[in-house]
């Protein structure tokens, strides 16, 4: 195939297929186990400093934001983020210096919200690195390769623009129509979190809703922690198997954590806390700012549902439940 | 009875915007005025408008403003909550009409910056990216900018092409493998609406809003922009259309802000 343009962002993620379907049948159990453990142990387990972590959710969107929570509390360093419209998230741990690299579809803000004060200093001052750009179907269909395991998938997209020359992509002549095609590279994030409204405890999971790029991601990355708002028995995945969107094979962890995309929104569970983005995009704008929001709300909490209790405990999270389902409040 | 003229900036953009969108289309919507265009347009002249958001609500009956393109509003009454790759997918293989972008940026071709602002590896200021922009402007069949323009907006050359518009000129989307006959088709600012040459591909006025001159075209642009022979005038959104633009947007969250 003719090489005719190559992207000179770092290619980050990408195994050969052979070694990941070794690494794969080495390190990926087929049994049916047990997997539920506490958020610190998931966290301290499957997340090493300099891993390439990628979020489940979309923006403020189902994001695992409990787990977020504990990476910063456990103080994980040289992080590469894939910023696949990552959002609060990629915010918050830029602004920790957890993460210091990321692959760019969309970050620094927060869309309708603005642009995110914390993480855009830290860039701008060279603190985090931008390795390489794409798009969100970019970082889609890297995913897409991954889990079919190849090397690449061809696109359409990125062709003829700077996103292109700064990304890990190639364009190649197609063989069967002559027509330049953009090559996206596989991606095999190391570690990925992905929230969903219930799961068995071995990890088979269902998500109601959109389920956005969720499907692709937890076969594309190596290690799969599923937060969950319930813990179900078995026999309600088995009643209903073809709302499994996330099979046990592919979860290494499962980790109660109801409300855990707090102050995300959980679609058709509860909605954003506007007050809360809004007080971090406030307090945030200095990094001492920052600090103290770090202090109060992740150090000073010892785990997720001490969070809660600071950010409003069940009164607040009755609210948010209200005005995502459209009920009359108060 | 006359229309009242008390109307704001961001309520022109989004009537202007939604009467482009054709009944019987689709439409690949982002947050905000584009959420409202399309939802203006259902409410209107295009009841059957498809619209299409990128985390995968195909077709809702969007009942309040979304915050966010994967909100659960984007798939309320919808007939279908799919995934990003089937949007994406379904965009790539020719099924969307119609995507609206924003811009920070935009050039005499249309090409779209949404990355950075000055050096790209020591950034003035930095950008969120492509985000689904770059999908948007290389998929769908004519893409719509809203965007606010002032001289350092509306550029002869963008500092970085994030999304394309025509890129250097005729031909060149074909030239670099991006679908046929697809490419920016209007850019609506605060000042008026812009198409682009069928000869040259370049940016070129069509309609200035009410009592917007040409003088104030120029200084708000970087460059010598086109001008078509005659333009128009833009038509301001009617008393019906402001009752259900405050309906769609009850709090204001986009039709407040400044347009």
């Amino acid at each position: 195939m003719e090489i005719l343009e190559e992207g000179k962002g770092q290619l980050v993620g990408w195994h050969d297929p052979d070694e990941n379907r070794d690494w794969i049948r080495r390190n990926k159990s087929r049994e049916l186990i047990d997997k539920r453990m506490s958020l610190r142990e998931a966290v301290s387990r499957f997340v090493h400093d300099g891993d390439f972590l990628a979020m489940g959710g979309f923006g403020h969107i189902r994001v695992s934001m409990a787990a977020i929570y504990e990476i910063i509390r456990q103080r994980k360093r040289g992080l590469t983020m894939a910023g696949k419209t990552a959002v609060h998230d990629s915010d918050l741990l830029i602004a920790a210096g957890c993460v210091d690299r990321i692959e760019v579809a969309y970050a620094f803000g927060h869309e309708l919200r603005g642009l995110s004060p914390a993480s855009r200093r830290v860039v701008e001052a060279g603190g985090c690195r931008v390795v390489a750009e794409t798009s969100n179907a970019g970082y889609q269909w890297r995913f897409l390769a991954a889990m079919m395991g190849i090397p690449f998938m061809p696109s359409r997209n990125l062709l003829g623009t700077d996103t292109l020359k700064r990304s890990s992509a190639k364009v190649a002549r197609d063989p069967w129509s002559g027509k330049p095609i953009c090559l996206l590279p596989a991606c095999y994030p190391d570690v990925s979190f992905i929230h969903v409204p219930r799961c068995d405890s071995f990890g088979d999971s269902q998500i109601d809703g959109t389920i956005i790029e969720d499907f692709e991601l937890a076969r594309a990355a190596r290690r799969v922690v599923i937060t969950t708002e319930e813990i179900v028995p078995e026999d309600r995945i088995r009643a209903e198997p073809w709302r499994t969107a996330i099979p046990f094979y592919l979860v290494d962890a499962v980790v109660e954590a109801p409300f855990g995309v707090h102050p995300c929104q959980m679609p058709l569970l509860y909605y954003f806390d506007e007050d809360h983005i809004r007080r971090w995009l406030t307090q945030s704008r200095t990094p001492e700012g920052a600090a103290e929001y770090f202090e109060e709300f992740v150090f000073g909490a010892e785990d997720f549902e001490a969070y809660l209790e600071k950010i409003g405990g069940r009164d607040r999270l009755e609210h948010l439940r209200r005005v995502e389902l459209l009920q009359p409040l108060e | 009875m006359p229309e009242p003229t008390d109307y704001s900036p961001t309520e022109l953009l989004a009537c202007v915007a939604s009467r482009l969108l054709e009944p019987g289309t689709s439409v690949f919507v982002g947050t905000g005025l584009p959420m409202i265009a399309a939802m203006l347009a259902q409410r209107t002249h295009a009841p059957g408008l498809l619209i299409i958001f990128e985390a995968g609500g195909i077709g809702p009956q969007v009942p309040v403003l979304p915050i966010s393109v994967g909100d659960s509003r984007t798939f309320y009454r919808a007939v279908g909550a799919s995934s990003m790759h089937d949007v994406m997918s379904i965009s790539q293989a020719g099924y969307l009409d119609f995507g609206f972008l924003g811009a920070a940026q935009i050039d005499r071709f249309g090409n779209i910056n949404t990355t950075v602002i000055g050096p790209y590896e020591n950034p003035t200021v930095r950008l969120p990216g492509s985000g689904g922009a770059n999908d948007v402007g290389s998929f769908c069949h004519r893409t719509i900018v809203v965007m606010r323009q002032d001289s350092r907006k509306f550029v002869e050359k963008a500092e970085f092409i994030t999304t394309p518009g025509y890129l250097t000129g005729p031909g060149a989307r074909e030239r670099a493998g991006l679908a046929r006959a697809s490419g920016p088709y209007r850019v609506i600012t605060q000042l008026g609406v812009y198409g682009f040459d069928e000869a040259t591909k370049e940016l070129q006025l069509l309609a200035l809003h009410p009592g917007v001159t040409l003088d104030d075209v120029r200084a708000q642009s970087g460059y010598a922009v086109r001008v078509a022979e005659p333009t128009s005038v833009t038509q301001p959104p009617s008393a019906r259309d402001r009752e259900i633009l405050r309906e769609i947007d009850p709090t204001g969250l986009v039709i407040r802000r400044q347009g």
